[in-house]
C-alpha cells in the first residue's frame, strides 16, 4: 500500500512534532483563560504566538514551560508527556521580557546556574558556557554583573542562558519589548540567524506584528484564549480566516464595508461589485449578509485604475504623508475608507480621486459569524 | 518522563513546611488564644483558670469597679487628645519639613529619635523633667514666677496629661514620617496647578492635598489607635498608675488582675473589652480598605 | 556672524531677587528651631543629669550643664544600682537583653522571611487565609493572648526562661515581618523566579541562591526593626521572665521606681540613658533604613 506522498506544502508538514498541545484548558478560579486549545509545533519550526494583551499567549507559553499548572489536557515535548513535569525537566530554555538575569551573579554565573543545578561536571559546564558565549559574542562580558550591561547585552545573556541548556525547544516571552526600536530590529535579525544556525524549535510570544511576520514560519493569532488562525505569515496576511485576524494584521488595518451578496454581486449602498475572480472557501458564491474587506495597499490608484474590474470615485478628506507612502482618508458607501498611495503621488484635500477594487485581492466575511466566505 | 501527578497535599511541599510556623501561630496563638481568653472571661477563674461558668458576672464586676472606670476614662482622654494632637503636630511638622528646607535630615532625625526609645525610657525621662522639685516647675519659679504651678505627675486631676506630653513626644515623629511620605507621594503637578490658579498654600493643603492623602491618614490612624489601646509601659514607668489610681489604663488593669491580684477572670473580661474596642475600629477599616477594593477591580 | 539686536532693558529682567531673611524664612526656620530644641531637650537633660553629682542636682536646675563632670553615676548604674532587694545594677539586665535579642532577631527573621517567600512565590491553597489571620493578629491587644501563652510556655517548660521569651518575640514579630518580606519578595520581578525554576532550582535553591542575595536591604531593615522592638519591650519581659532573667527595660524600671532608699536621680538618668543607648545607636547609625522600617510597618498588604 504505497501511496505517493502529496507534494510538500510547507516544510513543516513533513516533519515530526516537537511540541504537541492537546485539549488544553486553563482556568484561574472561574475565569477560563485557555479553552480547549490544540497546537502542534514541528521540529525546527519557528512559531510565533501573536495577539493583543490578555489574549492568553503568554499564559500558553508559561503552560508549555511548566510555570503554570494546567486545568485539563496534555502537553507533549519531544514525544514525552510533560504535563506534570517540572520546568527544568522539560527540555526547554526560556527567555523573558525583563531578561530576568540574576543580579548578584556574573554573566558566567547566570549562564552556569542551571547547569550547576543539574549537577553537570565542571568541565562540561565550562565548555558549554564558552560555546554559548562564542555564538552570542559575549565572551568579553563573562566576568561582569548584569547591572554593568546594556539592554541589548542583557538580552543576549538571557538568550545564552537558554542556549547553554542544550535543549531542542526555546521559549521566548516578548524578549524584545523592553528594547528601543533600533536595537529591537537588530536583535530580531540576530534571533532569526540563531534559529537558522541552531535549527531548534522556537516558540515566540509577541504583540508586535512586524516581529511576528519577519520571524515566523507559522503564526498563531490568539484571542480570548483561543487560536483564531494558524498559518504562515503569507496565509495570515493574504487569506485571513476571519474578520478579527483580517483586522488585527496589517497597518493601517483593512477597510471593511458591510453589505450583502446576491448572485455573485456584493452590494452596499450604491456600490455593486461583481465578485468574479474571488475564490470562495466553499468553491462557489454564497448569498446573504457579508462584509467586504480590502487592505489600503490593495486599492488600485493612478493609471492602473483603468485596468481594474471595478471603479469608484471618492473625495479626499485627509492626507497623512509618511514619507514612503501617503495615506488617504475618504468615504465609501458610508464607511471610512483608507487608501495607501505612493509617497510621490500628487493629491490634495477635496480633490476627487478614482479608485479601483479587485475582488481577487479582497476578503469576504459572513456578516453574522465573521468567518471568511 | 511523565512524573506521576503528586497528591494535592504534597504539592508545594517545601512551601508548606516553611509556612508551618505561620500556620501554627495564626491558628493556635492568635485564634486559639483569643478564643480561649474570651471563653474563660465567662468563668470564675481566680488564681488558676477554671471552667466554672458564671455568665456575665465578671463583666458586671468589671463595670462596677472604680479602677476600671477610671482606666476607661483615662484611655478615652488620652486617646482622644493623642489622636487629635498627634495628627495636627505630625502633619504640621511634615508640612514644614516639606518646604524644601535646609538641614532637613538633621531636623527629621531629631524629631524621630524618641520613637527609637522604649516607653520605659520615655516615661522615666519625663518623670524627671516634670519632677516638681527639680524640673520645669522649679525652673520657672526660679525665674521669679513664684506661684507657677505645673505638677501633672503629682496632681491627680491632670496626671494623665503629664503622660500625654511624654506620649506625644515619643509618637509624633512617627506620624510626621508617615505624613511626609504621604506628602512626597503626591503628584507635584498639583502644586504647580494650584500656583497657577492662585490658590493659597493653606487652602491647597486643606482642600486638595489632605483629601488626596486619605490612604496615608487611614493607615496612620489604625496604627495610632492600636498603639493607644495597648498603652502600658509608659504608664508603669512614668506614674505607676498614680497618684492613687489617677493614671490607670485598661492594659494595666489586665496585668494587675492577672498577675498581681490573682483574679484571672477579671483580667480576661478586661482584655476581652480591649479586644472589642480594637475590633470596632479595625473591622470597619478592613472592610473599607480591602472589601471595597474587590469591587473596584 | 551677526550680532543679535540689542534688547530694550525695561522692567524686570534676570532672576527675581530673593531675600534670605524673608518673613517666611524667619518664621519657618524659627519654628523649626524651637521644635527641634524641644524634641532634643529630654536627651540633653538625661545626659546632663547623669554627669552631675547629687549635691549639684539638688542645688541647680535640670537644664544647666554639669559644673563638675562625673562618670560615677554611670558606673554605679551599671554595677551597683539597687532594684528593691538586690544591688547588682543594670549589667545583669543588659546581658539578659542581649541573650534575648540576638536569638529572637535571628529566629524571627528566618521564619518570617521564609513565610514571606512562600506567600509571595509559592502560593498554596489556603496560604492567604493564614496570612490574613496573622495580619489581623497584629491588631489584637497583646493582653488578650498573655495568659494563654503563659499556659503554653508552662506546658513546654519554658515559662520564666529566656527561651520562652525568645519564642514569644518570634511569635509577635511574625505578622509585621512576614508582611515586610512578602511585600518585598512580591516586588521582585516574577520572571526572575520563573527563570530560576526553568534553571532547575527548587524552593530552597531559589531562596538561598536568588532571593536572599537580592534582599540584603530588607534583611537589614528587618534586623533594625526587630532589635529596637525587642530591646525596648517591657510587657513580655515582665510577664514571661523572672527576676533572674528580667530584660534591661524591666531592670531599669525596677531600679528607678524602687521605693526603697534615697532617690539618686543622677544614677537613674545614667541607667535610663544606658538602656536607651542600644536603640539610639542603631537609629543614628542606620538613619534612612530605620525610617524605611517603620514606614514598612504602615504599608498595607
Amino acid at each position: 500500500m504505497c501511496a505517493v506522498l502529496p507534494p510538500a506544502l510547507s516544510r513543516v508538514e513533513i516533519m515530526s512534532n516537537s511540541i504537541e498541545i492537546k485539549n488544553l484548558d486553563l482556568n484561574f478560579g472561574s475565569i477560563e483563560v485557555l479553552q480547549n486549545l490544540n497546537l502542534d509545533v514541528g521540529k525546527g519550526e519557528f512559531l510565533v504566538l501573536l495577539g493583543s494583551s490578555g489574549c492568553g499567549k503568554s499564559t500558553l507559553l508559561n503552560c508549555i514551560a511548566g510555570l503554570l499548572d494546567v486545568t485539563a489536557g496534555q502537553i507533549h515535548i519531544n514525544n514525552k508527556n510533560v504535563t506534570w513535569a517540572e520546568p527544568s525537566e522539560r527540555g526547554i530554555g526560556m527567555v523573558f521580557q525583563s531578561y530576568a538575569l540574576y543580579p548578584q551573579m556574573t554573566v558566567e554565573g547566570n549562564l552556569s546556574f542551571g547547569l550547576k543545578n543539574a549537577k553537570l561536571p565542571k568541565a562540561e559546564i565550562a565548555d558549554r558556557v564558552k560555546r554559548a558565549a562564542d555564538i552570542l559574542q559575549i565572551e568579553p562580558l563573562l566576568k561582569r554583573k548584569p547591572a554593568a550591561l546594556s539592554g541589548g547585552q542583557r538580552q543576549r545573556v538571557a538568550i545564552g542562558r537558554a542556549l547553554v541548556r542544550d535543549v531542542d525547544v526555546f521559549l521566548f516571552d516578548e524578549p524584545l519589548s523592553n528594547l528601543d526600536a533600533k536595537l529591537r530590529a537588530d536583535l530580531r535579525v540576530e534571533i532569526k540567524r540563531l534559529h537558522q544556525k541552531l535549527e531548534n524549535t522556537m516558540v515566540y510570544v509577541t504583540h508586535d506584528q512586524i516581529e511576528a511576520m519577519t520571524l515566523a514560519d507559522r503564526i498563531a493569532i490568539m484571542r480570548g484564549g483561543k487560536i483564531m488562525q494558524l498559518g504562515t505569515p503569507d496565509e495570515i496576511y493574504g487569506l485571513p480566516m476571519n474578520k478579527y485576524v483580517a483586522d488585527f494584521i496589517g497597518s493601517p488595518s483593512m477597510n471593511f464595508i458591510d453589505g450583502s451578496i446576491q448572485n455573485g454581486v456584493f452590494t452596499a449602498g450604491d456600490l455593486a461589485i461583481s465578485l468574479t475572480g474571488y475564490e470562495f472557501t466553499s468553491g462557489e458564491a454564497v448569498d446573504g449578509g457579508a462584509t467586504l474587506g480590502i487592505r489600503p495597499e490593495h486599492v488600485i490608484t493612478g493609471e492602473l485604475v483603468s485596468h481594474s474590474p471595478y471603479c469608484i470615485d471618492v473625495e479626499v478628506e485627509l492626507i497623512e504623508p509618511t514619507g514612503s507612502d501617503k495615506l488617504i482618508d475618504c468615504q465609501v458607501a458610508g464607511h471610512l475608507f483608507r487608501v495607501r498611495m505612493d509617497g510621490q503621488a500628487q493629491v490634495s484635500v477635496g480633490e476627487v480621486l478614482r479608485l479601483g477594487i479587485d475582488p481577487a485581492r479582497a476578503s469576504l466575511f459572513d456578516a453574522a459569524t465573521e468567518v471568511r466566505l | 518522563m511523565s512524573s506521576a501527578r503528586p497528591s494535592r497535599l504534597f504539592r508545594n511541599k517545601s512551601a508548606k513546611i516553611a509556612a508551618i510556623p505561620m500556620i501554627v501561630t495564626a491558628l493556635f496563638v492568635f485564634v486559639g488564644g483569643t478564643v480561649w481568653t474570651i471563653v474563660y472571661s465567662f468563668t470564675k477563674s481566680g488564681l488558676l483558670p477554671r471552667l466554672k461558668w458564671v455568665g456575665l458576672d465578671q463583666y458586671e464586676r468589671l463595670w462596677s469597679t472604680r479602677k476600671w472606670l477610671v482606666s476607661i476614662e483615662n484611655l478615652a482622654i488620652y486617646g482622644f487628645c493623642t489622636l487629635v494632637l498627634v495628627f495636627v503636630i505630625g502633619f504640621i511638622l511634615a508640612a514644614l519639613i516639606d518646604q524644601k528646607i535646609r538641614f532637613e535630615n538633621t531636623i527629621r532625625t531629631v524629631i524621630l529619635y524618641p520613637y527609637a526609645l522604649s516607653f520605659v525610657v520615655t516615661g522615666l525621662v519625663w518623670q524627671w523633667i516634670l519632677n516638681p522639685e527639680f524640673g520645669v516647675q522649679k525652673i520657672v519659679r526660679s525665674w521669679g514666677w513664684e506661684s507657677f504651678q505645673f505638677d501633672p505627675l503629682y496632681t491627680a486631676d491632670i496626671a494623665i496629661y503629664g503622660v500625654l506630653i511624654a506620649g506625644l513626644w515619643q509618637g509624633s515623629g512617627l506620624v510626621m514620617v508617615l505624613m511626609l511620605a504621604g506628602l512626597r507621594g503626591i503628584d507635584q503637578d498639583v502644586w504647580k496647578a494650584a500656583r497657577i490658579d492662585g490658590i493659597p498654600a493653606w487652602k491647597t493643603y486643606l482642600f486638595i492635598v489632605i483629601p488626596m492623602m486619605r490612604p496615608v491618614f487611614i493607615t496612620t490612624l489604625v496604627l495610632v489607635v492600636t498603639g493607644i489601646v495597648k498603652i502600658y509601659d509608659l504608664i508603669v514607668a512614668q506614674t505607676g498608675g498614680g497618684p492613687g489610681i489617677a493614671t490607670e489604663v485598661p492594659a494595666k488593669y489586665v496585668y494587675d488582675s492577672m498577675f498581681r491580684a490573682n483574679n484571672l477572670g477579671q483580667g480576661f473580661a478586661a482584655s476581652t473589652m480591649m479586644l472589642l474596642t480594637v475590633a470596632l475600629i479595625v473591622i470597619p477599616w478592613a472592610i473599607l480598605e480591602f472589601g471595597g477594593s474587590r469591587n473596584r477591580d | 556672524m551677526t550680532k543679535p539686536p540689542p534688547i530694550l532693558l525695561d522692567g524686570p529682567q534676570g532672576p527675581k531677587p530673593r531675600r534670605v531673611l524673608s518673613r517666611r524664612n524667619i518664621f519657618l526656620y524659627g519654628t523649626l528651631l524651637v521644635i527641634t530644641l524641644y524634641y532634643a531637650m529630654p536627651l540633653y537633660v538625661m545626659i546632663v543629669t547623669s554627669l552631675k553629682g547629687m549635691p549639684e542636682i539638688r542645688m541647680g536646675n535640670i537644664f544647666s550643664p554639669p559644673m563638675e563632670v562625673t562618670f560615677e553615676p554611670w558606673v554605679k548604674a551599671w554595677s551597683q544600682a539597687c532594684t528593691g532587694l538586690t544591688c547588682k545594677g543594670l549589667s545583669t539586665g543588659f546581658w539578659n537583653s542581649v541573650k534575648i535579642t540576638i536569638p529572637s532577631v535571628i529566629l524571627s527573621i528566618i521564619i518570617a522571611s521564609l513565610n514571606g517567600y512562600a506567600l509571595a512565590n509559592w502560593k498554596f491553597k489556603g496560604a492567604n487565609v493564614f496570612f490574613t489571620i496573622l495580619i489581623f493578629g497584629a491588631f489584637i491587644p497583646y493582653q488578650v493572648m498573655l495568659y494563654p501563652i503563659v499556659i503554653m510556655l508552662r506546658e513546654m517548660g519554658l515559662y520564666g526562661s529566656l527561651g520562652g521569651l525568645v519564642l514569644v518575640h518570634t511569635i509577635f514579630g511574625m505578622p509585621i515581618l512576614t508582611l515586610l518580606f512578602r511585600n518585598y519578595f512580591s516586588s521582585l520581578p516574577e520572571e526572575l523566579f520563573k527563570a530560576a525554576r526553568v534553571d532547575g532550582a527548587g524552593f530552597w535553591g531559589i531562596y538561598f541562591r536568588i532571593m536572599v542575595p537580592m534582599s540584603l536591604p530588607i534583611f537589614t531593615v528587618a534586623i533594625i526593626l526587630q532589635v529596637t522592638g525587642i530591646w525596648n519591650d517591657f510587657l513580655f519581659g515582665v510577664v514571661y521572665t523572672g527576676p533572674e532573667t528580667y530584660p534591661m527595660t524591666v531592670s531599669l524600671n525596677n531600679i528607678v521606681n524602687s521605693t526603697q532608699g534615697v532617690k539618686e536621680y543622677n544614677i537613674n538618668m545614667a541607667a535610663t540613658i544606658i538602656t536607651g543607648l542600644v536603640p539610639l545607636t542603631i537609629y543614628f547609625v542606620s538613619g534612612r533604613l530605620f525610617v524605611r522600617g517603620i514606614a514598612a510597618g504602615a504599608v498595607k498588604g
